[in-house]
């Protein structure tokens, strides 16, 4: 993928489960700057539609999906607001 | 001490009207009961039987048979006893894709059946064609069209629920229908029969009493007249060549008494319900990062659906049982799996903390205020323990 955003802040959320994820986003959030990006990482199955549906529910944008270094998941999120 | 069978004891019964998952199974209907009793007595024979208990086995079928039709508009020896609506989806699915063998091989259906129509198309061994369905849950008539018209992988059938049973929405299915052509339509009526009227335009449908006030274990099958559509199980030889086994003669006529009066009341008990869910989601509306996902225009009038942020689906149902409450979730941790509800997955929607309530016809504007002020509170002492602001 090219022009991979730059992940200010790495959650690592492999051991929880929905909706733990979404409840350390939301609570890390405001540890990275306006226009910052967050990644959650985890094998959780709901987390793939819910971090879309959280920035979506709280106006931030999600970036997207990608591997962190061990293969599992990481869910991209930009804080706008 | 005596062996006879007794049920076991359960510690908390949720009370008649704070049974808000009529949905998953709705309380039998006294006129059902009723039906039931009657016909345990009188319908026990074989309905096959020319002496006098046969006979009046058969008549009680009979006359299921034809209160059934008339509620569904259909005639009467176009409706089939399954022995569950899950049996009647199977049969009617495959038994249509089966008719079509020389014409299509595809069987298409949209991203929120129920999973007896991924399963059946999985059993088949049949090519398959997932519809995705946007954030409103209904197929989009556009998608339908490039199905139909693609030569490469032409379709045997095309399954689509009237009404989804998680969220209650209503899927398009005349245009769907008038969309395909030559292509038959399996309606899969199971969430929406009793509460709404049937449309035209499919070819076999499918449904299941314990739904709409009938006893579990009896499901419908109705094919058209005309349907091509082959068992694609072993025959029986029993009165009806559609399915097997001995009639279920009691719950058959269970299920027609309880679908005949529910269909008298069913515009008036539909009314109040879209009513008192028009209040709710006014409630609702001011619990804070709460999504209400059914939609209000175009969904069953018995049932919403709706999602919180932060809240574990099982802990919120489990707290809403203590306090009198019975809901249904889609969430994750609800499921067997683990995995969320491919429904709320397909629409994109948060699948946590997610609650289906489905009212039954005497739940009143009291019992969903007091189910408001119950969320209100366990949504606020769930997000309390995870130090999140409520």
């Amino acid at each position: 993928m090219n022009c991979e955003p730059v992940i200010d802040l790495w959650l690592d959320c492999r051991s929880m489960r929905c909706p733990l994820p979404i409840i350390e986003l939301a609570r890390r959030f405001d540890q990275v700057p306006i226009g910052g990006t967050i990644a959650v990482v985890t094998a959780d199955l709901a987390a793939r539609v819910d971090v879309p549906a959280w920035c979506r529910l709280r106006h931030q944008e999600y970036v997207g999906e990608r591997s962190a270094e061990d293969g599992l998941p990481a869910y991209v999120v930009r804080r706008t607001s | 001490m005596t062996n006879s069978p007794r049920p076991n004891q359960t510690p908390s019964i949720t009370s008649g009207s704070d049974y808000l998952d009529s949905a998953s199974s709705a309380p039998l209907h006294p006129a059902a009961r009723e039906a039931f009793l009657a016909a345990l007595d009188q319908g026990y024979a074989d309905p096959r039987r020319v002496h006098g208990p046969g006979r009046s086995a058969r008549l009680l079928l009979d006359n299921a048979r034809a209160v059934i039709a008339e509620c569904l508009g259909v005639r009467p020896d176009e409706v089939s006893f399954t022995g569950s609506g899950t049996d009647a989806v199977h049969r009617g699915l495959l038994g249509l894709h089966g008719g079509r063998q020389r014409s299509g091989t595809t069987l298409a259906f949209s991203a929120i059946e129920h999973s007896a129509v991924f399963e059946a198309a999985r059993w088949v061994g049949a090519p398959t064609l997932s519809l995705p369905v946007g954030r409103s849950g209904t197929v989009d008539l556009r998608h339908v069209k490039e199905a139909v018209d693609n030569q490469e992988a032409p379709l045997s059938v095309v399954a689509l629920q009237l009404a989804n049973p998680e969220v209650g929405v209503i899927q398009p299915t005349a245009d769907v229908a008038a969309a395909l052509g030559d292509v038959p339509l399996f309606m899969d009526a199971s969430a929406a029969t009793g509460h709404i009227a049937w449309p035209d335009g499919w070819s076999v449908a499918a449904a299941s009493a314990h739904k709409w006030g009938g006893p579990a274990g009896i499901g419908l099958l109705v094919v058209r007249k005309g349907a091509r559509w082959r068992n694609p199980f072993p025959a029986d030889d029993r009165i009806d060549p559609r399915v097997s086994g001995f009639e279920n003669v009691p719950a058959a006529l269970a299920a027609a008494a309880a679908l005949q009066v529910v269909t008298q009341a069913r515009e008036t008990i539909a009314k109040g319900q879209r009513g008192l869910l028009h209040q709710l989601r006014a409630e609702l509306a001011t619990i804070p990062d709460l999504e209400i996902i059914s939609p209000e225009s175009n969904g069953l009038p018995h049932l919403l659906a709706f999602s919180c942020l932060y809240i574990d689906g099982e802990a919120l149902v489990t707290e809403m049982d203590r306090r009198g409450f019975a809901v249904a979730s889609g969430s994750a941790c609800t499921s067997s799996t683990l995995s969320p509800s491919h429904v709320l997955e397909a629409m994109g929607v948060l699948t946590h903390g997610n609650v289906r309530l489905s009212l039954g016809p005497s739940t009143t504007a009291d019992d969903l205020l007091r189910f408001a002020g119950a969320l209100r509170a366990v949504i606020a002492e769930l997000r309390q323990r995870v130090g999140l602001p409520s």
